[in-house]
């Protein structure tokens, strides 16, 4: 599991005029993005903006335009960029015999998780549950877990590689309110606490404005980017949701409202 | 018990290879919802040998597994496009292949030699028959042993495996031609009616008591060889096709291991 380090805020990833064609239809284009490590990014933008397709395209899922650059500030070097992924759901269904164990060693090692447990793998998903106070959790069927407890072992899953970056796609379903918020506390404490930067799609707007250091509005292409009060207050957001949807914070200042301001990445 | 036949021990020995093997190979087949596959790919038997008799192939075999495989990966291929009505289309290609299969077989009014077909007969199994079956078992264990947990994330999460570089396509692909190859060359014994049974079945049973997947393989390989062996002997002293016999031991374990499951559930 990643080690907990501060981050340097020296590598950023760039997606460089990103394009999809599903079908002939243009689903994507000329997305481009600039990401640092300990920064989140929340994608937002309404059904059919093509939020989930590019995270598809970031992944490599799908054929894509346009390509996706790790780069270490410091000295310009190219790096090879690991990514986590973060799915909204998995596919498994009631009574399935899938533990915990079974879940994330299938995609951690080959070991095979029908033979016997490997001790080593044991310890190891163990350590990153832990860092989302869920260890208790490894021998619990994936089918009963609470959506909270489902998103802190896919979170355990995908910090175990130590990515650079982290791609989730927002809980919607069988999250409460105060799940959401532990929810986005724990973005917080993993952007503060880890060297990785975070591309969230987000559903709500009032978390939104209240973690993310940058916003992007996307439809078909980047409508608007920068921080939540830009982008909340710009023309292209209120023409796609309308100004009854603008959370009632973002005209006060931001200070009013306990949002922490953006890390200072120096020369941004 | 009938063991000082030959013939017992050859269907011992042939059930002893089949009933771990399709233990083993039911659990993915229930957890990846392909019940409907490997039925399809059982009735399509019909049709490897209609091909073999058509082309004059000695060893109707051979035909069998060739018809399989690439009718396996052709339902593979059809249900990653079409995803929305994947039953319907396997359906279609299922009932095609089964009346091509029986128009063939019937030409000249003689397909009673082939209705043994339907039920299947491990007595008549031949030495250089089992040893087929040791091969496929062997491919089988193989085939979980290095590429299980890739098979299992892709069933869970497609684009999550992908992510992690796991060859979702080629492992699925490798999967249908195993399961292709494995009822092909069982058919004979088990019979068309009822291979289905047997892959699923197990698996099946074995879901209602289990919590993770050491327990899911380990019930559904032992409730597999428990039916095979119990179903072996008592067709031999009841006299009754074995086939049927093993499913209904099978079925026993599913409902028994179902009501126990609701029962002592939570």
């Amino acid at each position: 599991m990643k080690k907990m380090i501060r981050p340097c805020g020296l590598h950023c990833i760039k997606v460089n005029r990103l394009g999809v064609r599903l079908g002939g239809q243009t689903v994507l284009e000329d997305v481009n993005l600039h990401i640092h490590c300990g920064s989140l990014h929340a994608i937002i933008g309404k059904n059919g903006a093509g939020k989930s397709t590019l995270i598809r395209a970031i992944l490599d899922d799908i054929p894509h335009e346009g390509d996706i650059e790790f780069k270490n500030r410091e000295n310009g070097k190219m790096q090879k960029l690991k990514i986590g992924y973060v799915p909204q759901s998995v596919n498994i269904e009631k009574h399935s015999p899938i533990s915990v164990y079974d879940l994330i060693a299938s995609y951690q090692s080959r070991f095979p998780v029908f033979l016997k447990k490997s001790k080593r793998m044991e310890k190891a998903i163990r350590q990153s549950l832990q860092a989302f106070e869920a260890e208790d959790l490894i021998d619990k069927q994936v089918c009963n877990l609470s959506g909270g407890q489902m998103q802190r072992a896919l979170l355990a899953m995908a910090i175990m590689d130590e990515p650079n970056l982290l791609l989730l796609d927002e809980p919607v379903s069988g999250i409460d309110q105060s799940g959401m918020e532990l929810f986005y506390r724990t973005m917080e404490y993993l952007k503060e606490n880890f060297d990785l930067a975070i591309i969230l799609i987000s559903h709500d707007l009032n978390y939104v404005a209240h973690y993310a250091d940058q916003v992007v509005l996307l439809d078909k292409t980047v409508l608007k980017q920068g921080s939540a009060k830009e982008v909340f207050a710009s023309e292209e957001f209120q023409a796609v949701f309308g100004r009854e949807e603008l959370p009632d914070y973002v005209l006060r200042p931001a200070k009013e409202t306990g949002r922490r301001a953006a890390p200072d990445f120096g020369g941004r | 018990m009938g063991l000082e036949y030959g013939f017992m021990r050859n269907a011992l020995l042939a059930i002893l290879l089949i009933a771990p093997l399709f233990g083993l190979m039911g659990t993915m087949i229930v957890s990846r919802k392909m019940a409907f596959f490997s039925d399809a790919l059982g009735h399509s038997a019909l049709t490897g040998i209609a091909v073999g008799v058509l082309f004059g192939v000695f060893d109707t075999n051979l035909s069998m597994v060739v018809f399989g495989i690439l009718f396996a990966l052709l339902l593979n291929y059809i249900s990653t496009k079409n995803a929305a009505s994947t039953d319907t289309v396997i359906s279609v290609f299922s009932s095609c292949s089964v009346a091509i299969g029986l128009a063939i077989l019937s030409k000249g009014g003689d397909f009673g030699k082939y209705s043994g077909l339907l039920v299947g007969d491990v007595l008549s199994i031949t030495r250089a028959e089992i040893v087929y079956l040791l091969f496929v078992f062997l491919a089988a264990l193989l085939f979980y042993l290095l590429c299980f947990n890739w098979l299992h994330a892709a069933s869970i999460h497609r684009a999550l495996a992908r992510s992690r570089r796991i060859p979702v396509k080629v492992t699925e692909n490798l999967f249908a031609v195993l399961i292709a190859v494995a009822v092909m060359l069982s058919i004979k014994w088990v019979g068309i009616l009822i291979i289905n049974a047997l892959l699923i079945l197990p698996a099946a049973a074995s879901r209602n008591l289990s919590e993770n997947m050491r327990e899911y393989h380990f019930f559904a390989v032992l409730f597999s060889m428990f039916s095979g062996i119990m179903g072996l002997f008592v067709s031999y002293e009841t006299n009754v096709a074995t086939g049927p016999m093993i499913v209904v031991f099978a079925s026993v374990l599913y409902f028994a291991t179902y009501w126990y499951g609701r029962r002592y559930e939570g």
